[in-house]
């Protein structure tokens, strides 16, 4: 798996000279007012170093070879008019609402800072203090996830966030914690850093929902402690985040369960990145998407990269990645399962497929294994496909239209990933979500 | 009620001609057999007066109620009252079985200018009719056919008739696949659904169907074309001579 492109990239001032990358990298920062940082500032000044030698990504770098990275290198967003609409998504459930207006954490729209078993922050309200219990893990499980590839906008991220949340559970929390992002300023280019820390035996599940800016750059370290539980629901919508790159760093600790399901719907250009560490024996990590994709409103790239590592003896892991797509969209998957050696009993899965509901579209699937232990289970598949004619012609002969006949099938193609959302309520309201969503639009 | 004129059908992607001129009239209320060897075109009938894609008509009518049929998508048809029971129902995982039937309940309603039934007028419905066809609630809450076994397939294939209440249904090879029991069950399940107003198309390849389907009328279908029709004893025939001695008969 060594790749060249990564490699070469990774000599800075090749010869002497400056490469082009690293004027794009020099107005770039120049862009941002970047945060002197309090008890982050040892990871801020690491993350410029570390940036400053390798660079952000070229189009020419392996890892970016199915998106090009050129709309995350640029200096700033282009500005983009929106009509502001509040997400009425998970509003029946009782949940603890945190609002980040382009980014900024606004007081005044969210719930109090305090729930029983949690320990919750902002990073811009904590950053000023010298000392945190964040700072063992802000930006530590971002450099964990650097290896064997770069994640250069995740390194940006540590180096300029200027906010997000700080969340430490002691106890099993049942009201999840609604990270509900706003947009106001039409240029707005956010970058959020939240840091997640559950300890032995510790429940919380995290939502995450809105527009978050014209552009956005989204970095989530968790800890996920001993025998502890935690689920991450993302909603990403129609007009939402219209250029947007985000990271889930994971590290999975013994007999721990980490579950992440993210929705999206539209949006220019994305791209998700899953890193999960899996490192205490027994443990499970679930990562999965449902992607809809309608390149009819401009251009529509959704990017979802994965990489797993089996550190330990008899976890399990299960990647469940489905997008639609249609108009001219283009899905991009690229997931990687790395056993390493000794990580016996290893159940690793990973699933990949693209259904197509045009000729115009297309879907990528890069899966990957590489396994160095000798008695484990992993299987990948990845298939691409268009609707079932069969299905469609039994749907209607049922007197089923066959514009509704397509939204029931669209749910059936995008079932095993909604499966993966473990509550009732929560699975509930991101299938009503979609139901309204494709039959509002079945017709284009 | 379901009216076929010389109808002519060939393959869409390739130049190869199935029914050959095929006549056909079912009054209302009456149950017609049609049997007939493999390849002799019975599946593609049922597929095109469904409106299956994949095949052209290149000469013939056919009516239902004196609605031309050949001119309408799936839905309309199955609005305007027809209905296949498929030889082999689809899985559709994801989508749970009430939720489909519900849907197909309320499209036709919809269509038709009647008003979509509610959650709970819906529910009382369909629990009754499943119970008389033994589908338990688990069964109705799984995704539409997904493990259910040939039975089950057959049988919810029938409870499906028994809520779109169509004038004109036509069944697929119902029984293959099916144990004594199964059979049995199924056809009870369309025998408790023949009315004067409503017409039955029974395709099959066996007579032990017709023993619990009794038809009014049974027809031969070979190399595309009804080249024969009779009362219920050409079914015993076909059973006890095969369909050699029959086809040879009619040249």
């Amino acid at each position: 798996m060594a790749d060249t492109a990564v490699l070469a990239s990774k000599t800075p001032m090749a010869g002497g000279k400056p490469r082009p990358g690293d004027t794009a990298l020099a107005l770039r920062l120049d862009a941002i007012d970047l945060p002197q940082g309090g008890f982050t500032r040892a990871a801020r000044e690491d993350a410029a170093a570390r940036l400053a030698a390798m660079g952000l990504p070229g189009a020419r770098d392996e890892y970016w070879r199915y998106t090009d990275p050129a709309p995350f290198n640029a200096a700033k967003p282009e500005p983009l008019a929106y009509t502001s609409r509040e997400s009425s998504l998970f509003g029946e459930i009782d949940r603890l609402k945190l609002v980040f207006v382009d980014g900024r954490f606004d007081a005044s729209a969210s719930d109090a800072l305090e729930g029983e078993g949690l320990e919750i922050q902002t990073l811009a309200a904590a950053d000023a203090a010298g000392e945190h219990w964040a700072a063992d893990l802000y930006g530590k499980l971002e450099t964990a996830g650097q290896t064997p590839v770069k994640r250069p906008f995740a390194v940006l991220n540590t180096l300029a966030a200027a906010d997000g949340v700080l969340i430490r559970v002691t106890g099993k929390v049942s009201r999840p914690v609604h990270v509900m992002y706003r947009r106001a300023a039409q240029d707005a280019d956010v970058t959020v850093h939240h840091v997640v820390r559950l300890e032995e035996g510790a429940e919380l599940t995290l939502l995450e929902t809105g527009g978050i800016g014209a552009r956005s750059n989204v970095v989530i370290e968790v800890d996920v402690g001993k025998s502890a539980r935690f689920h991450h629901i993302a909603s990403k919508r129609a007009d939402d985040a219209k250029l947007g790159i985000g990271h889930v760093f994971a590290r999975v600790g013994e007999g721990a369960l980490f579950k992440s399901f993210t929705l999206s719907v539209n949006g220019s250009m994305m791209r998700n990145e899953g890193v999960i560490e899996i490192l205490g024996d027994d443990a499970v990590a679930h990562i999965a998407a449902a992607v809809l994709g309608d390149g009819s409103e401009g251009r529509f790239h959704h990017d979802d990269t994965v990489f797993i590592t089996h550190a330990a003896e008899r976890c399990e892991s299960r990647q469940v990645f489905k997008k639609v797509l249609k108009n001219g969209a283009d899905g991009i998957f690229q997931g990687k399962i790395l056993v390493k050696p000794g990580a016996q009993k290893t159940d690793g899965y990973q699933i990949s497929q693209g259904l197509l509901l045009d000729e115009g579209s297309q879907f990528l699937a890069k899966p990957e294994l590489e396994i160095y232990a000798d008695d484990v289970k992993c299987s990948h598949g990845s298939t691409t496909g268009a609707l079932d004619e069969t299905a469609m012609f039994y749907l209607r002969s049922r007197g089923v239209p066959k514009e509704q006949a397509i939204v029931l099938l669209v749910l059936s193609f995008l079932a095993d990933a909604l499966e993966e959302i473990e509550d009732d309520r929560l699975r509930d309201d991101i299938l009503d979500r979609l139901d309204e969503w494709l039959t509002s639009r079945a017709a284009n | 009620m379901l009216e076929i004129k010389n109808l002519h059908v060939k393959l869409e992607d390739e130049d190869k001609q199935i029914l050959k001129g095929v006549d056909l009239t079912v009054p209302a209320g009456e149950v017609h057999a049609i049997m007939g060897p493999n390849g002799s075109g019975k599946s593609t009938l049922s597929y095109v007066l469904s409106g299956r894609d994949g095949y052209a008509v290149t000469e013939g009518e056919a009516s239902l109620d004196e609605h031309d049929l050949l001119d309408m998508e799936p839905e309309e048809r199955a609005a305007a009252g027809l209905f296949l029971a498929f030889q082999y129902p689809v899985e559709i995982p994801g989508v749970g079985n009430l939720t489909f039937l519900r849907t197909a309940v309320n499209a036709q309603r919809k269509a038709r200018g009647e008003e979509e039934l509610s959650s709970g007028e819906f529910l009382k419905i369909v629990r009754e009719k499943a119970k008389t066809l033994q589908i338990d609630s688990d069964m109705l809450k799984r995704p539409v056919n997904v493990g259910f076994s040939g039975g089950e397939k057959k049988r919810n294939e029938i409870l499906q008739m028994a809520m779109l209440e169509p004038r004109m249904c036509i069944l697929d090879e119902t029984d293959s696949g099916l144990d004594v029991d199964a059979m049995r069950l199924v056809a009870e399940g369309v025998n408790a659904l023949r009315s004067p107003e409503r017409s039955f198309l029974v395709i099959t390849h066996y007579q032990r169907l017709l023993d619990h389907i009794k038809p009014d009328v049974v027809h031969i279908m070979s190399n595309g074309r009804i080249v024969k029709s009779g009362g219920p004893e050409l079914a015993l025939e076909v059973e006890k001579n095969g369909y050699g001695d029959l086809l040879a008969e009619v040249g």
